[in-house]
């Protein structure tokens, strides 16, 4: 990975950013989950995209997770 | 990037370039620490953070990676095993990064290094340097490594399986108790920054409909669209700040928002107990985005703001309060200065971030050493901006915001009068006119860290951009950006606490587990709510403050939770047969808990009543006797709850000092166990299965 050099991929560069943005918030990347469902269980139905961020909030809230810093 | 890491073998050119980096951080420091003219510029401050953070990671990080832990980019991490697109997810470590700093990132760097500005600049600033390059980084990367080869488990279950039953359920008391003080002490922090402050107090209330709002939008209307939603919740916050200066200007609507500290505690402890019940998307995560992303952003606005205005320190660099008398918290530098200043340096809780979702995200183990010592180099950088944000203030204006009523008075010329005196020179004038500039109607007395932070910030970000007419404005959006992120702690970490508390309830009581049951879950978080409730209205009726009190036991409780952290390290690097190294972190845990330890048993027994909890409970009960009332008690009853608040005080003391002497016992049990096991006896994963190919 080279994310210094001079034909740089905005387009990649701003999906990045994106993802860092959710991420910071918890929620991972959708298309990365709707990806490894295909791969990895084929006959399964992955969850929609509503329904995978109210899941991904419902976790980090729900179990004593979302821990914050002082 | 190698397949593991190595030390490389470097030709002369990066060696003349790391050569330079080393003379430039030594000359910038030199001049931070020697220069006598009037002021240092805060830029040699940065620069010199800068060479230090670049030279320990250069070398002292990839030492650890290489020769202590012996990363190895080939060994198959948690999400490389078994990655189900939701906790384990291998993500791209620029990416990971991000998250992992949004999460250890807090208000602890912002307000620790504030207070410790009054003994100087220097005495700070060297151990937020030393500090996170041998003790606060360090825990940082081994715990993510050690969570790592352990399928991303938590600080607790490390604990249990490395140090037994025993140890783990010790330890899950501390955190507790732990948790307790902090949203106390970070709930004071709000409550001091608005009590008798319409405009930032309106600002903050508006943020809970604001957040309601983004709710129901990101809930019904515009599902998911996270980033759309904070921008429209960005833009109310600042029509907010706006309103709020409205709000503040009349006198009636300013009557209807000015409160007194008692009144804020009150109403905070009703939020915290209903939002931490209420559905997460209603309150707690619309608002949560929010402060995310405001942190971050206000940390990079801070950052340049730095490096254009290119403010001047004008505190000394070693005022004379290293002696232990200083108004702001009480008790000499060894080891009040270390407890003060926590999370900067070293943070406790960051072992509990480093043992949660970022190990499960690593897409190869190297990555641990960005991702663990980087992102804390990170958060020293912040504690870093934030003393230089003290510092540029007048020392005088300083001591006024920072001192207690009982000692300064209450007006600005009692105020001007016993700062002068302390050889800080301010006119009542200068006082009134800081608090005119600001927008607010008094700056005395509000110590916490937040409004000292905001007035140096709106200093420096005026000073950037908008000039002296914007220093009001960037006064509550400094005061707005802390409050938000603290008051999303105290949501979260409400709820964490219930959970902590119903778990180890439920050790007890199997029926007080269920997270489905409505009285378990109501009687559990009434519980966390009273017990950082207890301590927070005992700061908030506190003549000293409260923050005097309060921070230093937050301090001790953070820094005993990091000496935890790092002995389970040090067991661990036993048990891996690598105890040649373990002067890597057994010496960081040792430091820390001579530091808790020392403070813990001054606290409880110094003879000065500002700083020992005994002498000052047999201070109040003496004029008791003698039937006399000491402030702030007014009543009789009111003598009896002081005492009683010190007799509470020392108790947690005393909690956290057992705490860490039996995990200390229990980490020097599982050496000599691990010292008479000839075998590696760590239980890692991951070593039976195939390789990664790279």
């Amino acid at each position: 990975m080279n994310c210094l050099c001079f034909n740089l991929d905005f387009s990649q560069v701003a999906k990045r950013v994106r993802e860092t943005a959710h991420l910071m918030v918890g929620v991972p990347d959708y298309d990365a989950y709707v990806a490894h469902m295909a791969a990895n269980h084929p006959g399964a139905v992955p969850m929609a995209r509503d329904e995978f961020w109210r899941e991904r909030e419902a976790t980090r809230f729900g179990s004593g997770r979302g821990l914050r810093c002082c | 990037m190698s397949q593991t890491a190595t030390l490389p073998r470097a030709g002369v050119a990066p060696w003349l370039v790391w050569g330079g980096v080393a003379v430039l951080g030594a000359a910038s420091l030199g001049i931070v620490a020697l220069d006598r003219g009037e002021t240092v510029n805060a830029l040699w401050l940065v620069i010199a953070a800068i060479c230090v953070y670049l030279l320990a990671y250069r070398f002292y990080s990839l030492f650890i990676a290489a020769r202590v832990l012996g990363l190895d980019d080939r060994r198959p991490t948690p999400a490389a095993v078994h990655p189900d697109g939701l906790d384990y997810v291998p993500t791209n470590r620029f990416v990971l990064f991000g998250h992992h700093f949004a999460a250890i990132a807090g208000a602890g760097p912002l307000v620790g290094p504030v207070l410790a500005a009054q003994m100087g600049y220097l005495p700070g600033t060297l151990w937020i340097l030393v500090g996170v390059v041998f003790a606060g980084a360090v825990q940082d990367f081994v715990t993510l490594f050690i969570s790592t080869r352990r399928d991303g488990r938590s600080l607790g279950d490390m604990i249990r399986g490395e140090m037994g039953v025993f140890a783990g359920t010790v330890a899950s008391v501390g955190v507790l108790a732990i948790m307790v003080i902090l949203l106390a002490v970070l709930a004071l922090v709000v409550v001091k920054a608005l009590a008798n402050s319409p405009w930032a107090t309106f600002t903050v209330f508006a943020t809970i409909p604001i957040a309601f709002v983004m709710g129901i939008y990101a809930r019904f209307l515009r599902p998911h669209r996270v980033l759309e939603m904070s921008a429209a919740g960005f833009v109310l916050l600042i029509g907010s700040i706006w309103l709020g200066g409205i709000v503040a200007a009349s006198p009636a609507w300013a009557a209807a928002f000015t409160f007194s500290g008692t009144s804020l505690a009150l109403m905070l402890i009703g939020y915290g107990f209903i939002a931490s019940v209420l559905p997460v998307w209603m309150i707690l995560a619309p608002r949560d985005y929010l402060s995310t992303f405001l942190k971050i952003g206000t940390i990079l606005a801070l950052a340049v703001g730095i490096a254009v205005v290119m403010p001047e320190l004008r505190m000394p660099a070693v005022s004379r309060f290293i002696d232990g008398t200083g108004p702001v918290f009480a008790g000499s530098l060894f080891p009040f200065l270390f407890i003060t200043i926590a999370c900067g340096s070293v943070s406790g809780f960051h072992a509990l971030v480093s043992s949660g979702t970022t190990p499960k995200m690593l897409e190869r183990e190297g990555q641990a050493r960005m991702i663990g010592y980087g992102a804390m180099l990170m958060e020293s950088g912040v504690a870093i901006m934030a003393l230089i944000a003290a510092c540029v203030l007048e020392p005088g204006a300083y001591f006024a915001m920072n001192a207690p009523a009982a000692l300064i008075g209450t007006d600005v010329s009692s105020a001007a009068a016993k700062i002068s005196s302390w050889g800080f020179i301010i006119t009542p004038d200068a006082l009134t006119q800081i608090a005119h500039d600001v927008g607010e109607k008094t700056i005395l007395s509000r110590a916490g860290g937040a409004p000292t932070l905001a007035v140096g910030m709106a200093q420096i970000l005026s000073g950037a951009l908008g000039g002296r007419a914007l220093q009001a404005f960037w006064y509550h959006f400094a005061i707005l950006f802390e409050a938000l992120f603290i008051l999303t702690t105290v949501d979260a970490g409400t709820r964490v606490a219930r959970f902590m508390i119903q778990d180890l309830a439920g050790m007890a009581v199997p029926a007080l587990r269920k997270t489905q049951s409505w009285a378990a879950n109501i009687g559990a978080t009434a519980l966390a709510v009273c017990g950082w409730g207890y301590f927070l209205v005992q700061g908030v009726r506190d003549p000293l403050g409260g923050i005097n009190t309060l921070w230093p036991l937050f301090g001790i409780s953070n820094q005993m939770l990091a000496a935890i952290a790092l002995t389970l390290c040090t067991v661990v690097l036993f048990k891996m047969k690598r105890q040649r190294f373990a002067a890597v972190t057994a010496a960081p845990a040792a430091w820390l808990a001579i530091c808790t330890l020392t403070a813990g048993w001054e606290k409880i027994f110094s003879p000065v009543p500002a700083i020992g909890f005994l002498s000052h409970a047999t201070k109040f009960s003496a004029a008791l006797a003698d039937s006399k009332l000491l402030a702030p008690a007014k009543s009789v009853a009111d003598m009896h709850q002081v005492i009683a608040n010190d007799y509470v005080d020392c108790g947690l003391t005393a909690l956290f000092m057992t705490v860490v002497v039996l995990m200390l016992a229990a980490g020097i049990v599982s050496v000599r166990r691990a010292l008479a096991d000839p075998r590696v006896s760590t239980r890692e994963f991951g070593h039976e299965l195939p390789l990664l190919q790279s």
